[in-house]
Order: C-alpha cells, then sequence, then structure tokens
C-alpha cells in the first residue's frame, strides 16, 4: 500500500518553502492547491456551488462563514475525507500542484499522506504518546526505533509539545489535556511530512491558553506546510491567516489577503458578516 | 398519602432491589446446596454397629454408614411391607450403606432406628476402600504373606500398613509399564500398521521401506515382550499379600492387598486424621481416574476434556466471530440484506442446542468426517479416524453454537468506537484495512472478550450436543498425551456435564453416586468460574488499555 506514491508526482517543494514575506496578492503567490468549478451534493441537495479558487503555498488560508455554509465540507474534499460519507457526488477538479486528486488514477492513502488533517475534537489513539506520533510512519512500514524516536522527537518539537511530554513518551496519549491533545494530533500529522496541513476549527474545544499556544504553533509552521484552516472565529482568522475566503449557503463570496478582507470588503455579504450582521 | 409515595418512585426502587435479593438469594442457595452436599462426601463418617430386629424378624448384626435420613408415612411402610414398629403417623427411616457388595448382594439397605438396639461405635471397626465392589466394613482380622499368617491381632494394622504402601507402589509401577510404556509401543505398533497399509493401498513395493518397517515392528515387539515380562515379574510379587476380616454377618473374608486402595478406622481418627484424609480424598478426586463405572475414584479425565474442547472452541469461534462481525459491520452495505443475516445471526443464537447436536453428528461427523477419512485415512479403514465422534467435531459444534453471541458482542464493539478515531487514522494515510488493524480491532478487543465469556459460560455447561458429537462416559485416553502428534483431534472425550448425567442417572449403583453428582456439578461450576474469571481478567486489562475518549 505504502509504494503507491509513485501514482502521484511530487514536486520539489523545498525550494519555495521558507517564504516569509508578507502576503500581499494572491496573483503573486505559488500555488499549492487550486479548485475548479466543484459541485458538491449530498444526496440531492447541493452543498457546494461552482467553486473556484487557489490556495497559496507556505501560506495560511483561512475559511470564514455561518454554520453549515460548507467550510468543513470543502476543507475534506481536499484530502477527500469526503469519500468516507455514502450518497455523495462530487463534479470539478481539485489540483495538487497540477495534478487533479479526483482523478482515477490518484490513490486516496498516498494523498492523504500529502494532505494531512487535524480534526475538530482531538483525537488521539488510545496509544502511548510515542506510537501516535509514530503512526503514520509504521503505516509506511518504518520500524526502525532509531529512526523513529528521531521523527517523533522532531515533530513533537515541531508541534511545540516535546518539552512538556519529552519525559513521558510511554505514557497513554488520552492521558494529556485537551490542549496538549491537539498539538499532538498536529505532531502526528507533521510526522510524515505533508505538503498541506488541513485543519478543522482545531481550536474550538481548547480554552483561550491552549488556543493562544496553537495560534503560535500555526505561525511557525507555515513556513513549511500550506495550511487551511477552518475557525468561526474571525477574531482567529484575523491573528493567523494570511489569505481569507468567505464562503456563504455553498457559494464561495470573496477570497481576498486578510487585511484586505476585514478592512476593505469588496461585496456586500462579506461586510454584513464581518460586521456581524448575519449568524 | 400512598399517592405521594407511588410518585416518589420508592415503590419502584423497592420492586427492583428485592428482585435483585432473590436472584442473589437463589444463586447463593443453589451454590450452597451443591457445595453442601458434594464436600461432605469426602468426609470420614461414623461407622457403627447394631443389633437389627423388624417386627416378626430374627435379629442380625448392622454395620455400616448412615447414608442419607428421610421422614415417611407409616403407610408406605405398611405398602412396603414392613410393618410399623408403632402406631405413630410417620417414621424416620435410614438408607443405610453397609458395603461389602461382593459377599452380601446389595450395598444399601433402608432401616429404621426404632429397630436398632445396642448402638456402638468401635474403635477398631475397619473400613477398606477397594477398586472393586465398593468399600468393605469389618474387624481385621489377619495378614497373610502367600498365604500365611504373619501377623494378627494389634499387629496387623501396622503390618497391613506396610504392605499396602508396597502394594500401592507396585500398583503404581504396573500401572506405569501398562499404560504408559505399552501403551506408548502400541500406539507405534499401530502407526507402522497404517503406514504399512498405505504403502498397500499405493501399490508402493519400495523395499527399502517396507524392511525399515519390518525392523521397527520387531524393534518394538521386542521392547514390549521385555516389558510384558518385567510386568508379568511384578505381578506375583503384587498379589503376595493379603487380609482377613470379619464382616457383618460374621463371615471371615479374605481379600488380596492389590485390589485396596486404603483403608482407614474412622471411629477412632481424631480430627487432625479426618481432615487429613478428607483433603487426601478430595484431592483423588480432582486428579485421579475413575473407578467403578464412574462412581469411585476422581474425575481428572472429564476435568481435562471439558476445559479442552472449552479452549478449542474459544480458538474456533473467536476469529469466526470476528471476522464475520468486521464484514457486517465494516465493510457490508447497510442495507435489507445485512439486516436480514443480522436477524438471522441472532435467531441462530436461539436454536435448542440439541438441534446443534444433530446437524454436527450429520454434517461434522458423518459428511465431513466420513470424507476425511476416504481421502486422508484410507489405511485405516473400515475403523474410522474423524468419521466418528470426537473432540474437534465437539468445539466446531459448541463454537456454531456459540458464534452468534460472539458476531453480537463483536458488532456491538465495532460501533463503539469513535468516528473520529477511525477518521484520524484514515487522515494520516492508512488504508480501510490498516485502520481496522491497527486501531478499530484492538479498541473493539474488550468487547470480543466479552463475547467469548457469554460464549465460554454457555459452552462449558452444554451437555446435550455434545452426547451426539463426542462425549462418552469413559475415554481410554485423553485427547493430549506423550505420543506424537501430542494433540489427538480425533478421539472421543470425557466432560463433566456429562459425567453428572451418567453418574446420576445411567450408574449401576445410583444411591452410591448421588454425592458424587454433587461434587462433580461443583467441580463444573468452578470450572466454568475459573475459565470465566480468566476471561474477565484479560479483558479488564485490555479495557484499561484501550480506553476510548469517553471524555
Amino acid at each position: 500500500m505504502h509504494e503507491n506514491n509513485t501514482n502521484v508526482p511530487t514536486v520539489d517543494v523545498s525550494a519555495l518553502r521558507g517564504s516569509s514575506a508578507p502576503a500581499g496578492s494572491l496573483d503573486d503567490e505559488a500555488i499549492a492547491l487550486q479548485v475548479k468549478n466543484l459541485d458538491f451534493y449530498y444526496g440531492s441537495s447541493k452543498a457546494l456551488k461552482n467553486i473556484n479558487m487557489v490556495i497559496p503555498q507556505n501560506r495560511v488560508t483561512a475559511f470564514i462563514g455561518p454554520s453549515g455554509c460548507g467550510k468543513s465540507t470543502l476543507l475534506r474534499c481536499f484530502n477527500r475525507m469526503n469519500d468516507l460519507i455514502d450518497d455523495i457526488r462530487i463534479e470539478g477538479e481539485i489540483l495538487l500542484h497540477g495534478q487533479n486528486i479526483y482523478d482515477r488514477a490518484v490513490n486516496v492513502a498516498s494523498l492523504r499522506r500529502r494532505v494531512g488533517m487535524v480534526f475538530q475534537k482531538p483525537n488521539p489513539f488510545p496509544k502511548s504518546i510515542f506510537e501516535n506520533v509514530a503512526y503514520g510512519l509504521r503505516i509506511q512500514g518504518t520500524n526502525d526505533r532509531r529512526r523513529l524516536a528521531e521523527v517523533v522527537e522532531k515533530s513533537l518539537k515541531g508541534a511545540a509539545l516535546w518539552d512538556e511530554v519529552k519525559d513521558r513518551l510511554e505514557d497513554n496519549a488520552l492521558g494529556l489535556s485537551g490542549g496538549q491533545q491537539q498539538r499532538l494530533v498536529i505532531a502526528r500529522a507533521i510526522a510524515i511530512e505533508p505538503e498541506v496541513l488541513l485543519l478543522d476549527e482545531p481550536a474550538s474545544a481548547l480554552d483561550p491558553i491552549s488556543t493562544l499556544k496553537l495560534e503560535e504553533l500555526i505561525y511557525e509552521l507555515k513556513s513549511r506546510y500550506t495550511i487551511i484552516i477552518v475557525t468561526h472565529n474571525m477574531q482567529q482568522a484575523a491573528r493567523v491567516s494570511d489569505y481569507c475566503t468567505f464562503l456563504l449557503l455553498g457559494e464561495l463570496i470573496e477570497m481576498a489577503n486578510t487585511n484586505t478582507l476585514f478592512t476593505n470588503p469588496q461585496q456586500k455579504q462579506t461586510e454584513d458578516y464581518i460586521t456581524g450582521r448575519y449568524g | 398519602m400512598i399517592r405521594n409515595w407511588f410518585k416518589s418512585g420508592s415503590p419502584w426502587v423497592w420492586l427492583s432491589a428485592s428482585a435483585v435479593s432473590i436472584s442473589i438469594l437463589l444463586v447463593v442457595a443453589l451454590l450452597g446446596l451443591i457445595a453442601a452436599r458434594g464436600l461432605v462426601y469426602f468426609w470420614p463418617s461414623p461407622v457403627l454397629q447394631t443389633q437389627y430386629q423388624e417386627h416378626g424378624g430374627s435379629s442380625y448384626r448392622l454395620i455400616g454408614e448412615i447414608q442419607d435420613r428421610e421422614k415417611i408415612p407409616a403407610a408406605r411402610l405398611t405398602e412396603s411391607g414392613m410393618e410399623p414398629p408403632g402406631d405413630e403417623a410417620s417414621y424416620v427411616r435410614y438408607l443405610f450403606k453397609t458395603g461389602n457388595r461382593d459377599t452380601l448382594g446389595m450395598d444399601f439397605r433402608l432401616v429404621l432406628p426404632d429397630f436398632m438396639t445396642n448402638i456402638e461405635y468401635p474403635a477398631d471397626l475397619l473400613v477398606v476402600e477397594r477398586r472393586e465392589w465398593g468399600n468393605l466394613y469389618g474387624y481385621l482380622k489377619q495378614v497373610k504373606e502367600n498365604g500365611e499368617v504373619v501377623a494378627e491381632g494389634k499387629a496387623a494394622v501396622t503390618e497391613l500398613h506396610q504392605r499396602l504402601e508396597r502394594a500401592l507402589e507396585l500398583f503404581r509401577q504396573i500401572r506405569h509399564i501398562e499404560k504408559d510404556l505399552i501403551g506408548a509401543i502400541n500406539y507405534q505398533l499401530e502407526q507402522l500398521r497404517l503406514e504399512e497399509r498405505r504403502l498397500d493401498l499405493d501399490n508402493d513395493q519400495d523395499p527399502a521401506r517396507r524392511a525399515a518397517i519390518a525392523t521397527q515392528r520387531s524393534e518394538l515387539q521386542n521392547r514390549y515382550q521385555a516389558l510384558e515380562k518385567q510386568r508379568n515379574d511384578l505381578y506375583p510379587q503384587f498379589n503376595r499379600d493379603s487380609f482377613t476380616a470379619e464382616i457383618m454377618d460374621g463371615r471371615v473374608v479374605e481379600i488380596p492387598l492389590s485390589k485396596v486402595v486404603r483403608f482407614y478406622f474412622p471411629n477412632a481418627m481424631g480430627l487432625g486424621d479426618k481432615i487429613g484424609h478428607y483433603f487426601s480424598k478430595l484431592w483423588e478426586f480432582v486428579s485421579e481416574e475413575p473407578r467403578e463405572a464412574n462412581t469411585e475414584g476422581g474425575i481428572f479425565p472429564a476435568i481435562f476434556g471439558t476445559v479442552m474442547m472449552v479452549l478449542l472452541m474459544s480458538i474456533l469461534v473467536t476469529p469466526c466471530g470476528v471476522v464475520a462481525a468486521v464484514y457486517l459491520r465494516e465493510y457490508a452495505k447497510q442495507g435489507f440484506v445485512v439486516r436480514l443475516i443480522r436477524i438471522a445471526v441472532n435467531n441462530l443464537a436461539g436454536v435448542p442446542s440439541i438441534v446443534y447436536g444433530v446437524f454436527g453428528l450429520g454434517f461434522f461427523v458423518y459428511f465431513l468426517g466420513g470424507n476425511i477419512d476416504a481421502l486422508f485415512y484410507p489405511e485405516a479403514q473400515p475403523s474410522p479416524t474423524f468419521g466418528t465422534p470426537g473432540i474437534l467435531w465437539s468445539s466446531i459444534t459448541l463454537a456454531l453454537l456459540t458464534l452468534p453471541v460472539v458476531i453480537v458482542a463483536t458488532e456491538e464493539g465495532l460501533s463503539r468506537v469513535p468516528r473520529s478515531i477511525r477518521e484520524g487514522s484514515l487522515a494520516l494515510g492508512a488504508t480501510k484495512a490498516e485502520t481496522l488493524w491497527r486501531t478499530v480491532l484492538p479498541m473493539a478487543s474488550p468487547a470480543m472478550m466479552t463475547g467469548l465469556i457469554l460464549a465460554v459460560a454457555r459452552a462449558a455447561g452444554e451437555v446435550a450436543p455434545l452426547m451426539l458429537v463426542g462425549v462418552v462416559k469413559l475415554a481410554p485416553s485423553l485427547p493430549l498425551d506423550g505420543n506424537a502428534p501430542y494433540l489427538h483431534l480425533d478421539r472421543k472425550f470425557m466432560h463433566l456435564g456429562f459425567h453428572i448425567y451418567d453418574v446420576g442417572f445411567q450408574s449401576p449403583n445410583v444411591e452410591a453416586a448421588r454425592p458424587l453428582v454433587y461434587a462433580t456439578a461443583l467441580l463444573l461450576v468452578l470450572v466454568i468460574i475459573v475459565l470465566n474469571l480468566a476471561a474477565i481478567h484479560i479483558r479488564n486489562r485490555l479495557r484499561e488499555k484501550y480506553r476510548t475518549l469517553e471524555s
């Protein structure tokens, strides 16, 4: 199963990494993901209507919008998590570095290795902290204890959790606090070095201090990963994202540089939502 | 007032609490009765001697134990042809064990205490447990060696002790030679015979192979003859000693020591002696083989057979049930057909077990076993190898019987694994199979153990289907022994549940065996409890390990 990577052409992203210049216009950015004419149906109801957008590389892109607008659905399209649901239909294309991820030839498991995801509620496995982080590597067939230990340490450091757990790596991960669990899940996701990291309301189950830590972490991670974050907290979107997308009732209303979107929205609906006239 | 009481809900609390207490009481009463009746059996009861004379009958001496007492109406005495001693409405009647079945013809009599006079408990009254004919009660007279008297009176007791020890040691040696050594040789000879027959059937004239068989056979036969000679040399020594005793009707009988298991003087025993006797009898019960059509001795083969059959069944049913549940819950498209299958599986749990027995006999034993014999064991024909009831077929039949329980429990466990955990694994690039194997199944393992616990509890107590597919009254050898390939799945076996039925209802001496029925029942319950506790222990450890996210 692990060897099927070859199905998806890999792009050398290391050259592009480390771009820390402040976000300017979308047109100047390198493109990681591109969505083309995407329609999404739950049974007969249309949840996403003709979405067209680009996700810039090594930037944080936030999806905002009222509940039920399709932010999470769109996010879960990027790693084909929606495939697990019966009775759905997807039309259109999503290109990851130029390759349509809904192509027949694409191996879903290897796609998900390139597009990692962190969920709303922390969901560590009932295993040790070490095994949680090593999970993805073990799936890929890495069992060399030294290599695993290296990656676990690097990932936990990357997720700003190492100092808190380095002495109890063999403890059950469920003994950690909610915030620690969420960072552990991020460490688990970055251990397999994805290109894109999807965060689905990652702070919604956390207290303010844990949220703050998580936002700092996101800020640090963007130099190495393309990050997409779904949030219903507009302050959070303003704090962490470079670009912001506003969705309403399954339609993409507006996408722009975060500063621009919040200070000078082009659409009436965006302005209404930002100023608090919607949900 | 009373309406408020109803509204407060306390009647329901009372009702449910009393239901619980009734259940607990019943369980305690059940275990208490079985334990009391069963465990008393091993305690040495006093042996009494009395003069007994019924109305119009002659007076004679009675020696024996009181086994049971009951109150019966006088009318029933009259009906049974006995004149009541007085004119009371009812009388106490004893079940009196006189032993000496070989000389007196019967072990038990029904006697009335009203006809007894001169009740005594003489200290020199001897009880001898024998390999045949049950107990002997009487007075020790002489100890003989080759027919010559070597000791009389007081000295006879110590002499008897020493000589019995010697005889028991010889008995052990003879049994070792006969059962273990000669048994193994016979087994190998049989294997050689089958091999030769196979060569015949294949028309294989390989002379080297045949010569090798012939050499092996003659070597085995030489060893056999050597062992037989060794055994035959032991026999005269074994039969050397004997003793004489006076039994209740005044006759003096001579008993060879080779027939004696143990002897004791119950009326002379102190508390310490009795406790020692009790535990030695208890140990004999759980560790020895049965004697005298299962009514004496131990039940070790039945314990062994029960445990082994349950373990085999567990090994068979768990993978099957788990795989089936995984398919039904994880892979099958949830629709009408799956619902139908689920209903069918649940109903399978309600099919009477004897029906499974009939199915097992028809399908497994005759069809599968018969075909296996025809394909793989033609050399053993016409005697069947697998085409006859045996422990393998019993285990499979019971596995089938308990399969629904395991499937239902596992499905339940799988459905309790949170979706978020599965998604977490899939999002890391695991395939569905990897997710199942690495996270979902371990997390569902406590539920599988719950299923297995229920399965074990049901299977260990099941008797009816086993009578058709593998259990026997007396199995000559255990399904696991020292002869390669060690595990003999084609053999028949003994089972505690069937043993209870057999001893209690089918034995030639039901009265003598009744306490044994209770003791065996107690042991069956204990075996099931131990098996369950082991499974529960494993489950609790798994639960601790795979605590789910219930936060």
